[in-house]
């Protein structure tokens, strides 16, 4: 059993990849593959709340996990999450293809973070690559979510 | 932080995974196709068997160029690039067959199994042997290894010479460097029940990718409609080889009758998109005592690879650019691309520029420095200001040439002339070093001479008053689609939600060229603001008969006089329009204005406008390791008009950041003409962590050429980081680095 964005899932092949089984399996296209070895970062997800990369994952090693994808971030209502939405008004977005994977990052980091610094923030990043934007505007967009997540 | 929001039309569907990129679509009864590369970089093709390949479980054909109905061979210049591989192998990125399969791991465990039977050839791997007389000929239908030659010829460099007081040379080396776009090619060709070969891709150029799948597949441009998806990045990056993609998708799509995805590893995609031309560059600069430049002497060697690609004119532009942001009265350049069996080389942000800047922005302060004139006196003494003549012979009248202002800017933000005072300049007593450093340009905007430069645009308003907006610019991911919105939106007075940009398609909108030379905004926005003229000409027309008013203005849905009172609003004019049988419909176009030149001697008005930056750095070398820490980026450009400013900021970022990579890391080596990185892993660019934080300036001087006032902005970012990081590295260290990747030696 594997439960993705609150839907538990029991059929599947344990050896296939993760970032596969998202994509094909469940259709959930949302998580990109940028290079299939765990460099760039695009598929990065949440598994019990950790960023992993889902093209280093099989589902065997996450059996009965939680799985959390870009696709189950928004409210049901469409309501951006705050990260979301900040990484609109700050411009972090170009052309979108590592979106979906540091927004995912971003989220483990606030979750464990509440206050991070700038540097803190590239730090949690680092495994995130974005060949557009120069990642000011991303670390723009994560302080700024924190800002608005503060209670 | 931005002063205001961002705005992107596709913005939602980007953060919340929604929007669907090539490789994110899939149909009923769809194919995947994976392609069979060369393992030698010259050879001529024997034979291919794909037998046992086609006993594989899933396996439904190996196609090779003997299926091809149409061309084998295209390009955008020089007809050379097969689209498979018939009998010549120039490249180890050369495709000699694809296996199409119902899955795309079939079709993957396929590739070992095609016998591929090759007799090698000796590789010309070296540019300069290349040209040498004798040489043997790469593409005997060209007749030479030179792809292509321009020059120019101004005054003479030997009245020049003997003029000056003193004669610097100096050799600069360029890398080979990898776009890196995050998504790698990826393409969906789908045969429509009414004959026409539909295509999906990760491309730049709608219209270009429709001529290569047209030529493959031997039919007509309306039998081909290319539709754009969002896109991972291009940078330049996803012409040919994209188009490339997406035409041996059609291919396998046209033999199949059912639609074929082929989406590319990240090893593919190192292994065969083009690259960033490596340059040898010689210069011979003359100067006098009180610092001006009487002459340059510069020879430039491009290493184009195996296939010519858009050779010419990313040497061309080098051409017009070859002194930098310079007056010279006295010009001898001779730029020549070559080619030889090395992966191939093309557009990529930037375009010609960032390999000559690296060389004259670190060369004329060497020359400041032999002159002992500090090196912001000595540009200020050079470069082009108002109603100057540049080195192809062009008077900058038409626009406010803005070289100082930029310059002075980034200066005064950065705090140079105090910091430089703290440069370590290789002081043995010191831990650690300190430099700063920067460099300014200037750039032609859009293709100039190199080709037709017009672009086009639709406005349809709905009964509603809603309103559909169409260009022939294309997303490339840097947020066209969200700029020509905006100017539409400010033009008819209308908020963003009442417009939307209409899916492209090459059926729907004429030609207008590919989406590159930063000229999407210029261009695209010319075309959008001149439509929305026409039609408000319309509207006004309309309302003045009907009503006897005269609209003079636009604003928050309302139609207003001369005082500034309301006619009527918007939506109530559009109902009028639609009742007295008026669309109100609007297709125009922006035409660049006219440019000239001469080939032979290299002088012409090659650019309808420029744009003007600079770029500072600072940063630490460790004197123990080398190991460069870069502190502090800032970069001005006088964009014209800043349509989405955080957009244009991005711009600023982005371009900043890759040309830290293009100076400090990034370098794409090819060993007997194979790329050598094969993966990310092995090919690093910057990560946020490689990056410090970055101040990006907006100059805006409104240009009376564009329609929008707006300029280009995409590539001009691109060309000034890694000189200054190399004159940062020549003030923390005392030595001079002319090579790069730029590396420090102890």
């Amino acid at each position: 059993m594997i439960k993705v964005n609150g839907v538990t899932h029991a059929d599947y092949d344990p050896a296939q990849k993760l970032s596969v089984w998202l994509r094909e399996g469940l259709l959930l296209t949302g998580t990109k593959i940028g290079c299939a070895i765990g460099v760039c970062g695009s598929c990065t997800v949440l598994v019990d709340g950790v960023a992993r990369r889902s093209c280093k994952v099989l589902l065997k090693d996450v059996e009965g996990a939680d799985i959390l994808t870009i696709e189950g971030l928004a409210q049901p209502d469409g309501t951006l999450h705050p990260i979301q939405q900040a990484f609109l008004d700050t411009g972090a977005i170009q052309c979108g293809f590592c979106t979906p994977g540091m927004v995912m990052s971003a989220y483990a980091l606030l979750a464990k973070t509440p206050r991070p610094t700038r540097a803190e923030i590239r730090q949690a990043l680092k495994g995130n690559l974005c060949r557009c934007t120069g990642y000011q505007q991303i670390v723009d967009a994560v302080l700024l979510a924190a800002e608005r997540m503060r209670p | 932080m931005n002063d205001k929001p961002a705005f992107r039309n596709d913005g939602v569907a980007k953060v919340t995974g929604r929007a669907r990129y090539t490789d994110d679509l899939s149909l009923p009864g769809m194919l995947h196709a994976v392609p069979v590369y060369s393992e030698l970089p010259r050879a001529k093709l024997v034979s291919i068997d794909a037998a046992e390949a086609l006993h594989l479980p899933g396996v439904v054909a190996v196609i090779t160029a003997q299926d091809i109905p149409g061309s084998i061979k295209f390009g955008q210049i020089i007809k050379d690039y097969p689209t498979l591989a018939d009998e010549d192998v120039n490249s180890t990125g050369d495709v000699l067959a694809l296996i199409v399969a119902q899955t795309r791991d079939q079709a993957i465990a396929a590739i070992p199994l095609v016998d591929i039977n090759l007799e090698p050839r000796q590789p010309i791997l070296n540019p300069e042997e290349a040209i040498l007389p004798g040489a043997e000929i790469l593409h005997p239908f060209h007749g030479s290894n030179l792809a292509n030659y321009h020059r120019v010829r101004r005054g003479s460099v030997e009245t020049g010479e003997a003029e000056s007081d003193l004669i610097i040379e100096q050799e600069f080396t360029t890398s080979r460097i990898e776009h890196a776009y995050l998504e790698p090619e990826s393409a969906l060709a789908v045969p429509r029940p009414d004959g026409v070969m539909e295509v999906f891709g990760s491309m730049q150029h709608p219209f270009s990718t429709r001529r290569f799948v047209a030529s493959t597949l031997g039919v007509e441009l309306k039998d081909v409609e290319v539709k754009t998806v969002p896109m991972g990045g291009g940078f330049g990056g996803k012409d040919d080889t994209a188009a490339l993609v997406c035409a041996r998708a059609a291919l396998c799509a046209w033999h199949l009758r059912r639609p074929v995805k082929i989406t590319y590893s990240r090893e593919w995609s190192l292994r065969e998109s083009y690259k960033r031309h490596p340059y040898k560059i010689n210069y011979r600069m003359g100067l006098t005592r009180d610092g001006l430049i009487r002459s340059v002497r510069v020879r430039m060697v491009a290493d184009g690879g195996a296939y010519c690609s858009v050779t010419p004119w990313v040497t061309w532009r080098s051409t017009v650019q070859c002194c930098g942001c310079y007056e010279v009265p006295h010009v001898q350049a001779d730029v020549y691309g070559v080619y030889t069996n090395n992966i191939f080389c093309g557009a990529m942000r930037g375009f010609g520029s960032p390999q000559v800047n690296f060389a004259i922005e670190q060369l004329v302060e060497m020359a400041a420095e032999r002159l002992n004139l500090d090196e912001i006196e000595f540009r200020r003494r050079n470069m082009v200001r108002q109603d100057s003549t540049t080195v192809t012979g062009q008077v900058l009248d038409t626009h406010v040439v803005s070289l100082q202002q930029v310059m002075d800017v980034v200066l005064a933000e950065i705090d140079y002339s105090t910091k430089r005072r703290n440069c370590s300049m290789g002081d043995p007593n010191q831990s650690e070093w300190y430099g700063i450093g920067f460099a300014i340009s200037y750039r032609g905007m859009s293709l100039g001479a190199e080709g037709t430069d017009f672009n086009s645009a639709i406005l349809s308003v709905q009964p509603d008053g809603s309103v559909l907006l169409e260009t022939g610019v294309h997303e490339n991911g840097q947020g066209s689609e969200s700029a020509m919105l905006l100017l539409a939106t400010e033009q008819l007075g209308l908020p963003p939600e009442r417009l939307r940009y209409r899916l492209p398609s090459t059926s729907n909108i004429p030609d207008g060229g590919t989406t590159v030379a930063s000229r999407g905004t210029i261009m695209g926005g010319g075309a959008v603001v001149n439509a929305a003229r026409i039609l408000k000409d319309i509207i006004i027309e309309m309302v003045k008969k009907n009503s006897d008013h005269a609209v003079v203005s636009f604003a928050n849905e309302e139609l207003l006089d001369a005082n500034g009172s309301r006619i009527m609003t918007w939506n109530d004019a559009i109902r009028l329009c639609y009742s007295h049988q008026i669309y109100p419909y609007a297709f125009s176009v922006f035409q660049a204005p006219q440019v000239t030149w001469d080939e032979r001697t290299g002088q012409g008005n090659a650019y309808f406008t420029w744009v003007y930056g600079c770029q500072a750095v600072e940063l630490k070398v460790d004197p123990k390791t080398g190991a460069v820490t870069l502190l502090n980026m800032v970069a001005a450009h006088d964009v014209g008009k800043a349509v989405n400013p955080a957009l244009v900021k991005g711009q600023f970022y982005g371009g900043m950041a890759m040309g830290a990579g293009y100076g400090l890391m990034e370098e794409c080596v090819c060993s007997e003409g194979k790329v050598v990185p094969a993966n990310l892993h092995q090919y690093r660019i910057p990560r946020s962590t490689d990056l410090p934080e970055m101040t990006a300036i907006i100059v805006e001087n409104p240009d009376p050429n564009s329609p929008s006032q707006a300029k280009g902005i995409g590539e001009p970012t691109n060309e000034l980081m890694a000189p200054a990081i190399a004159n940062a590295i020549f003030r923390a260290t005392g030595k001079r680095y002319c090579e790069q990747p730029l590396r420090i030696k102890l």
